[in-house]
């Protein structure tokens, strides 16, 4: 297949940025989108070009590295990651427009890569157990009943590529915070920092500057691990119990 | 160490004396910002359901209506001076409503600066955003805007389209006749503003005030669709009654 490519291009954090616009022949269906790009950069290589800069890393789906903006969806047209959007989802003769995630908490660093830093401060501030663990004690040990096993099993599988962020109208990271707020509220050893926890991570990612929750849900629309729009009301839950508590 | 084992409280009040002193803002954050929206733009909910109730009492002729009215200028008396409980309510309002345009002026500004206009996506698809949610802050201009004519126009009655009167059945009739059609159609406009304004702004409330959970999920968008239905209709019905000579 025979396609157009308009991709965002900048040097560098202060560069102005543009749209570039390739013309691809004979991409495979078969290509994942970063295989697709591979190709694109191989033959800007060869023309002596620099080269379109991404972010990739296990390109099986669970790193969540590989985000970019594709016509206008965050990982593009499927529920996935980039790596595992494949061009059989477009058709012969498209034009592709690729852009980087768009947030200001998420400075652009080189043409499609964006730093993605605030993510870490946000987890850093709170999402966490101080607990010592030590060794790993018998499964049976902690009895856990199955819904609330299964529902921070379902928040954890949060990977952490910013989809939520780049779709958001508000650009907001509501449901990243929250996936990790519900991820360790629903279990025991989440609980002596439970109140704390929300409280940090909100005042994070206030301070990083992302948008406010407006509840529309394009974040779990484009989630490609699914993670459930109702973590976004636990979390606010949470907080609204620390805030009555003093905890503040 | 056997503080961990005491409430939540404890370990937090033990942990902050141990830490960086820093001051919170977990109580002007983006989460508080919305929960006061969601309060506030409840009392208003509940006032326009008792409003539009008020209001369809205009088909049980001029004597009731106006009754009605009177009466509520009662409520209390005497252990309230004669209008004292309609005052305090008006305060209460007034306030509900300040707050929610802080609010929302606030978070506008944040989710802007969140993805300044330099950065905007060039190619941007909606997924599951409804019309009603990306309606909500133009819809709210346009709401408060009507609610400062509509207050000049049937409470005060500084504004009198067909002529002043001492009678709210008079002015309401007077003000919605043919010929003063603009005024219909701005009332008509500003309410389908309002039914969209609740149809997101009730779910969004209610998932902001931590009720939303997966399963519950499709039952507060119903509650949501079903009370912006029923203020609108219930609110329509009375003014255009009279413009096609219903009530005279």
């Amino acid at each position: 297949m025979n396609i157009t490519l308009r991709v965002w291009r900048q040097k560098g954090r202060d560069d102005e940025g543009r749209m570039v616009t390739y013309k691809l022949t004979d991409v495979s269906e078969d290509m994942s989108f970063l295989e697709m790009l591979d190709v694109l950069n191989e033959k800007l290589t060869l023309e002596n070009e620099d080269p379109v800069a991404f972010d990739h890393d296990c390109r099986e789906g669970i790193c969540g590295a590989c985000g970019v903006v594709i016509d206008g969806e965050a990982h593009g047209p499927e529920v996935t990651t980039t790596c595992q959007l494949h061009m059989r989802s477009f058709n012969d003769g498209d034009t592709i427009t690729v852009e980087p995630w768009r947030a200001k908490a998420f400075p652009v660093v080189k043409d499609l890569v964006v730093d993605r830093g605030a993510f870490d401060r946000i987890i850093q501030a709170g999402g966490f157990i101080s607990a010592p663990t030590g060794t790993a004690p018998d499964a049976h040990a902690n009895p856990i009943p199955k819904p609330d096993a299964d529902r921070a099993f379902d928040a954890a599988t949060c990977i952490g590529c910013g989809a939520c962020v780049a779709a958001c109208p508000n650009a907001s990271s509501m449901l990243f915070t929250a996936a990790k707020v519900t991820h360790l509220g629903m279990l025991p050893q989440g609980q002596p920092e439970r109140a704390s926890r929300v409280v940090k991570m909100i005042n994070q990612q206030d301070e990083e500057d992302f948008g406010g929750c407006t509840n529309i849900g394009e974040c779990a629309a484009v989630c490609p691990k699914g993670i459930p729009l109702d973590t976004i009301s636990q979390l606010n839950r949470d907080l609204l119990g620390s805030l009555s508590k003093g905890i503040g | 160490m056997d503080v961990r084992l005491n409430s939540n409280l404890e370990w937090q009040t033990v942990a902050n004396s141990t830490l960086t002193k820093k001051r919170s803002t977990a109580y002007g954050s983006t989460v508080a910002l919305k929960s006061a929206m969601a309060a506030s733009g409840a009392i208003l909910v509940l006032y326009l359901i008792a409003h539009m109730y008020g209001n369809l009492k205009v088909f049980s002729g001029q004597a009731a209506f106006d009754g009605y009215a009177h009466s509520l200028r009662e409520i209390g008396y005497p252990l309230l001076p004669e209008s004292g409980f309609l005052w305090i309510f008006r305060i209460v309002l007034l306030a509900s409503i300040l707050i929610h345009i802080y609010a929302a002026v606030t978070l506008w500004a944040r989710a802007r600066r969140a993805r300044p206009a330099d950065q905007r996506y060039q190619v941007k698809k909606r997924v599951v955003r409804s019309y009603s949610s990306y309606t909500m802050r133009w819809g709210g201009v346009l709401i408060a805007l009507f609610v400062i004519f509509h207050i000049l126009h049937l409470t005060v009655n500084v504004i009198a389209p067909g002529g002043r009167s001492d009678s709210p059945y008079e002015r309401l009739v007077n003000g919605f006749q043919p010929e003063f059609w603009y005024v219909t159609l701005f009332y008509v406009l500003a309410v389908i503003a309002l039914g969209f304004h609740l149809r997101h702004g009730v779910w969004s409330g209610l998932a902001t005030l931590g009720v939303n959970q997966a399963r519950r999920q499709p039952v507060l968008n119903s509650i949501a669709t079903g009370i912006a239905l029923i203020v609108t209709v219930g609110f329509l019905i009375p003014p255009v009654a009279v413009t096609f000579g219903l009530v005279s």
